[in-house]
């Protein structure tokens, strides 16, 4: 009991940097339909920018404190933003209007350069950072097995929450966020009446970006090490979750991310570590087959 | 890129003042496509300096933190320290600017496109149908031509392969218009289907040929019957996520499969029982022709293995477009609900999509396995199945000749570059990109129609469907 509820916690911290980066491509998806090959690159962009962040912070003999990791945060943010705006502009919106392999190849294109890119600015080898964030809270503690929260997963929990609570409030109550929903509806309707769809779908990967460094950094404080090729297992499981809760959707991406965090989770604990992505995906293809369109995804009505 | 008006650093030129209240203010067409609305004139030289200024900050803010600043574990394995670049990033930024610049002033100042005449169509129809049979004969005689190197006929073999690949896989994608992000799964399959049975039952390579591609072709049923009903983008998912199953229990099988030390000491093909053993000895092939021993000798007879295994994929699915399968493929891929609708049984026809392209995937994954001799589940990872995907699309859905151009220049120009060792992969990257912005609809750009009326003829790109 007290284990699995270890692994309650354990998985909840794990599915929020899932959600986080499930949002960018479920965002991207709703409003121009292609997969984002390029966004688990643009996670570990954001690890690396944080990562260099944290290094000046240490050398220029700060100590690293709650307003060190603000300030990492926003940096971290700022500049992957701009490789997210970046990225669309070069690689996407020429293919606008194009046929529907064009952008996903040219994402994948963009995914393998962005991979290079970094392994070739900053070297093959991982990059450890020293833990920043330590400390545990006990909470429980029964039959010899202490249930505890670390102050980084709670630090992981508040910051996806504060996030996606800022997120939230774009999407549903702000004009940008009334813009990027009639994109989505329709994008040429939402044209004619005046949106800059082309304003506002780079928006969309700038806050995409913004929303995977915090992703990035989180893993970063979390797991310590990085190096170039985090992005790739991530950013598929990441588009797992978004596909589980319903591609489009994005309290599905959040919750997409949970699922698969926790899976993940209990399933490297009760079962066996080596076989948890088999397990990932598996219930990816069941959940797939029996509701084709996600958990929370609308069903498209196909018009003849 | 969508004319004159395209910018980098400039993402609202016109300089429409915009609000983000949804009320179209007066004379804001800004989301109409740029192209119809042409921008107002201004002074060509001082507007493409200004746009490239403003890529060239983009570009600095892009560069700075991660070229500038180039982080490495410090002397005595203590923690990070940074190693400022900023020479780098000077010449990174100058470079982005001049490309911006010279991007602007070509679109600018570039003599208007002449329209294609009908003379010019021709003549490139004609040039067309020439670049087939030239090929073919070079990849035909390319053994025996003067020059041809030990590492031309293993390139010749490379590319060879991702030439069956990519003519496999456009049975699923370019053919039958299913998106599959996990072909390599099947490759991977035959390689191991082979490198088991040889190693394990002492079968020779040509019986186990067929059976490579029968499991493999298996498989596909096996893995397409759950996907069926699936749309576009789950299905690219789905498949992506079989093709990741299956590496992930080939690395961890390892009773079975060796893990992650893969399958070694896989035996060699031999040629109507002869074997191409390298001291030659009785039973041999050049002790069978009275030749000099030499390894040569079987280099010749790989490429010339995979080339024919490569034209039978291209002649099946040359001979399957024009039976009922092959044009219910295409149909399907033109519009699913009129299938339907007509009778055609979807079911049967995305299945046998999937079996057989997989069954090639299988033939060449065990070609693979005997001509490496030694397989792991790293040459199976994602990027394969990207690549593979890539070639198709880069070359054009559903064009033979594209596919075949596309993994030459793709899988040729990757090997050309070797000297640049780690930025390799990142030019591989870049050119993809490239490629996909400059022709969307693949580098050959025109269609062979299975069925016509009257003449046959060639028709353009954008007329044939991408499935969904």
């Amino acid at each position: 009991m007290a284990y699995a509820l270890q692994q309650l916690i354990n998985g909840v911290a794990l599915g929020m940097i899932y959600g986080l980066i499930a949002v960018g491509y479920t965002m991207v998806y709703g409003i121009i339909g292609m997969i984002n090959f390029a966004h688990g690159d643009i996670f570990m962009v954001g690890a690396f920018i944080s990562l260099i962040s944290f290094v000046l912070i240490a050398a220029g003999g700060w100590t690293a404190g709650p307003g060190a990791i603000l300030l990492v945060l926003l940096v971290s943010m700022a500049v992957t933003a701009l490789y997210g705006w970046s990225v669309e502009r070069v690689a996407y919106r020429p293919l606008r209007g194009s046929f529907r392999l064009a952008p996903l190849i040219s994402a994948i294109g963009m995914s393998i350069v962005l991979q290079n890119y970094v392994q070739v600015a900053q070297g093959a080898r991982v990059k450890p950072i020293e833990a920043i964030v330590t400390g545990n809270l006990e909470l429980w503690h029964g039959n010899g097995f202490a249930v505890s929260v670390s102050s980084m997963q709670a630090l992981i929990v508040v910051v996806t929450l504060g996030v996606l609570a800022v997120f939230t409030w774009l999407v549903t109550r702000t004009p940008l966020g009334r813009a990027m929903r009639a994109c989505e509806q329709d994008r040429k309707m939402a044209g004619l009446l005046g949106i800059d769809t082309d304003r506002t779908i780079s928006i969309t990967f700038v806050i995409g970006a913004a929303l995977a460094s915090v992703a990035g950094t989180m893993y970063l404080l979390r797991y310590g090490v990085i190096d170039f090729y985090i992005g790739f297992l991530a950013g598929v499981k990441a588009f797992t979750a978004a596909v589980l809760g319903g591609i489009g959707s994005l309290p599905g991406a959040v919750l997409g991310g949970l699922l698969i965090g926790l899976i993940e989770t209990f399933w490297s604990a009760y079962f066996s570590v080596q076989y948890k992505d088999v397990a990932t995906f598996a219930i990816l293809v069941i959940t797939l087959i029996f509701m084709p369109t996600g958990l929370l995804g609308r069903a498209e009505v196909e018009k003849v | 890129m969508s004319g004159a008006n395209s910018s980098l650093g400039v993402p609202h030129e016109g300089g429409v003042p915009h609000n983000d209240d949804g009320v179209p203010d007066p004379g804001e067409l800004s989301g109409i496509p740029r192209s119809s609305a042409p921008p107002a004139p201004r002074p060509p030289m001082a507007h493409s300096l200004r746009d490239a200024g403003m890529a060239a900050l983009v570009a600095l803010g892009l560069f700075v933190p991660l070229v500038g600043l180039r982080t490495d574990v410090g002397p005595g394995g203590g923690g990070l320290i940074i190693r400022t670049r900023w020479a780098d990033v000077a010449i990174l930024v100058g470079l982005v600017f001049a490309g911006r610049l010279l991007l602007n002033l070509w679109t600018t100042f570039r003599p208007a496109p002449k329209p294609r005449t009908a003379q010019r169509s021709a003549m490139i129809a004609r040039v067309g149908t020439w670049v087939a049979p030239v090929l073919l004969a070079y990849a035909v005689l390319l053994p025996m031509l003067p020059g041809t190197t030990r590492y031309g006929l293993d390139l010749g073999i490379l590319v060879l392969t991702y030439v069956m690949l990519g003519w496999g896989l456009n049975i699923v994608v370019g053919l039958a218009g299913l998106l599959d992000l996990g072909y390599v799964a099947f490759y991977a399959v035959g390689a191991y289907s082979y490198a088991l049975l040889s190693t394990t039952f002492g079968l020779s390579f040509w019986v186990c040929l067929p059976l490579a591609g029968l499991l493999a072709a298996f498989w596909g049923v096996l893995l397409g019957f759950p996907v069926l009903r699936l749309r576009g983008d789950y299905l690219a998912i789905v498949t992506l996520a079989f093709g990741e199953i299956i590496r992930v229990v080939l690395l961890n099988w390892v009773s079975l499969t060796g893990g992650p030390n893969g399958i070694s000491g896989i035996p060699r093909p031999s040629f109507f029982g002869l074997s191409f053993s390298a001291g030659g000895g009785p039973g041999s092939f050049s002790d069978f022709f009275g030749l000099e021993p030499s390894p040569t000798h079987r280099v010749v007879f790989l490429y010339y293995v995979i080339l024919a295994l490569a034209l039978l994929t291209n002649w099946v699915t040359i001979r399957l477009r024009r039976q009922p399968l092959g044009r219910a493929w295409e149909a399907l891929r033109e519009d699913e609900i009129a299938c339907r609708a007509l009778g055609i049984n979807v079911t049967n026809t995305k299945l046998t999509a999937f079996a057989i392209g997989a069954m090639f995937g299988g033939f060449a994954g065990a070609f693979f396995a005997t001509r490496q001799a030694f397989i792991s589940p790293e040459s199976f990872t994602f990027i394969e199945s990207a690549i593979i995907l890539a070639i198709v699309v880069l070359g054009g859905l559903g064009s033979q000749l594209g596919v075949a151009i596309a993994a030459l220049v793709m899988i040729g120009g990757f090997e050309a570059f070797r000297d640049l060792e780690e930025w390799r992969m990142l030019v591989f990257g870049g050119a993809m990109v490239v490629i996909m912005v400059w022709r969307p609809r693949g580098l050959v750009s025109s269609r062979t129609p299975s069925v016509s009326l009257g003449k046959r003829r060639a028709i353009a790109a954008e007329l044939v469907g991408q499935g969904r």
